[in-house]
């Protein structure tokens, strides 16, 4: 058949182009496009600065690459940069220069700048409450009487960010084992420094200072949780809880209680500030939960830092096998 | 330099019109270069929330332009409207279009769960509808071609100014103090333009003025 146009010239079907190849002609030039403007940009930008996530996936590439023995084939791992999943962990630079710390300011770009002098030097940590041996913890004790050991631990916040941070510190379980609970103490209470001349954020009125954590004195007994004095290998740095802070990883970040001065063994359930801030949202177990959502938004999906896109959250951020024991026949939907 | 000090109110305008669209360019390159020269530590939360912040301000000063008139009689500002409005919206779609195409990478499924679950991301959603209508129709052929229904279609800002505003009021953690300030600003922008308030400062003004002439 002939198609006619409206100047009267007729086409042969034989020369006008199939509509396929012509559609892919389009997506091979929208392609071409994209990858010429994609390398042009990658040309003229800037190398990534040394601990950015991009330079450090370049270095891992080429490690990996030097690692491999070029006769046998074998690969000489040296330490693997990586979670137990396989993931790398999040550059140092990120770690100290992205923190939420409302006690600093709710910027988390501007903490590490704001907390910079902050002094954590001398410090104590009074322990006491509900306990057989109370006592007041110089942070030079808790760094020496306690053996420091390397976690490498996902972070999850409830913003739905995440990171892997290879922290310094020792179980929570083994300063409570020194202290002996007594048998009416059912949840551990922590507290931050309260320091209006250091930490400008405690004049925001939006919060009830200072910030209060807990946990199940089960919870807190289980060996993930540790009291972290250090990350990568160094003290920690005022932006990520110096001198010494709690992290429970199968928990959203805000649970994390950094610059920990107050540690007391209590019988009712302590108030955090969160769930005192807003308790229909924030609520005192918080556990990573894909199928709980937070009032306000999904918690299904998260961004790891360094990458695009989101990949999936776990149950209990991944470390369900060593926590789940800990909520059998709990409704975690009431219990969020 | 000198002759600067004595520019007529035509070439104020034409300075100010410079600067409305020199200043309205400043933030989106402030952004690229902070990702340029990888400053930004997760890009996409941080573009999506700075092309939101400055949508939301260029907004509210489009919307500040006709209550300025009405209280300090700037008749030669009121050209700005449009070129702050048009700017709004243009970090509005990028705001928008971070958001879909490189956090939710185009996810459907994942998109529309989002703007299920997250109220602030429906409210903003209806909000960057509603604002598309009206950037279609911000030149002279529409406006003529609408007539009155321009106007009344434009008014439409203020339920656009007020739902960008709960939107960010719906995803900040307690400190309220910035969608409050915005919150403000909106309301006191409405309740100038409402005639009976509108036709006493235009008065008040007036009289102000012949004191003064």
């Amino acid at each position: 058949m002939l198609i006619k146009n409206k100047s009267g010239i007729e086409i042969p079907s034989s020369e006008i182009t199939p509509k396929h190849i012509y559609l892919n002609r389009r997506t091979f030039m929208k392609g071409a496009a994209v990858v010429t403007a994609a390398g042009l940009v990658a040309a003229c930008r800037p190398a990534p600065p040394e601990g950015h996530p991009a330079a450090v996936a370049t270095q891992a590439a080429q490690e990996a690459a030097v690692n491999i023995d070029p006769t046998t084939g074998a690969v000489a791992t040296a330490t693997p940069r990586v979670d137990e999943l396989g993931d790398p962990w999040t550059p140092y630079r990120d770690v100290t220069n992205y923190n939420n710390y409302y006690e600093f300011t709710t910027d988390k770009n501007d903490v590490a700048k704001l907390a910079q002098d902050f002094q954590t030097s001398p410090w104590q940590v009074t322990v006491g409450g509900m306990v057989k041996n109370p006592g007041v913890y110089d942070i030079d004790d808790l760094r020496t009487k306690f053996d420091q050991e390397e976690r490498v631990y996902r972070l999850r916040c409830v913003e739905a960010w995440s990171m892997v941070i290879p922290w310094m510190g020792f179980p929570l379980r083994k300063l409570l084992e020194e202290i002996e609970p007594t048998s009416e103490a059912k949840y551990v209470r922590f507290e931050t420094l309260n320091d209006p001349e250091q930490m400008p954020g405690l004049r925001s009125p939006w919060y009830s200072w200072p910030y209060v954590e807990g946990l199940r004195i089960d919870e807190a007994m289980n060996d993930l949780a540790i009291l972290a004095t250090g990350l990568y290998g160094e003290a920690l740095l005022p932006q990520n809880g110096a001198p010494v802070r709690l992290v429970v990883p199968w928990k959203y970040g805000f649970k994390s209680i950094k610059s920990i001065v107050k540690i007391d063994l209590v019988a009712e359930q302590p108030t955090s500030l969160w769930m005192d801030a807003a308790s229909n949202e924030y609520g005192f177990y918080a556990n990573v939960n894909p199928n709980v959502n937070h009032p306000r938004w999904s918690q299904a999906n998260e961004r790891r830092i360094g990458e695009i896109g989101r990949r999936d959250t776990l149950m209990f951020n991944g470390y369900e096998e060593q926590v789940a024991y800990l909520y059998e026949g709990m409704d975690l939907r009431a219990n969020f | 330099m000198v002759a600067s000090i004595n520019i007529n109110p035509k070439q104020r305008i034409r300075l100010l019109r410079i600067a409305v669209h020199v200043g309205a360019w400043i933030p989106l390159i402030i952004l690229f270069l902070d990702w340029w020269y990888w400053r930004l530590v997760d890009p996409i939360r941080e573009a999506t929330l700075w092309t939101g912040k400055f949508g939301i301000i260029l907004l509210v000063l489009s919307l500040s332009i006709t209550p300025l008139n009405i209280v300090f009689g700037w008749k030669a500002i009121l050209p700005l409207k449009r070129p702050l409005g048009l700017y709004a919206f243009m970090y509005l779609t990028i705001h928008f279009l971070l958001f879909v195409a490189l956090d939710y990478g185009l996810n459907l499924p994942q998109i529309v769960e989002a703007v299920i679950e997250k109220q602030y991301a429906l409210v903003g959603l209806i909000a960057f509808i509603l604002l598309i209508p009206l950037a279609i129709t911000s030149n002279r052929y529409s406006q003529r071609k609408l007539r009155k229904r321009w106007k009344k279609l434009h008014q439409l800002v203020y339920v656009i100014g007020i739902f960008g505003v709960l939107h960010y009021l719906l995803l900040v953690k307690n400190d309220y103090t910035q969608p409050l300030i915005f919150a403000t600003i909106i309301a006191v922008l409405l309740i100038l333009r409402l005639k009976p308030v509108k036709t006493r400062v235009i008065r008040a003004r007036r009289n102000i003025e012949r004191r003064f002439a």
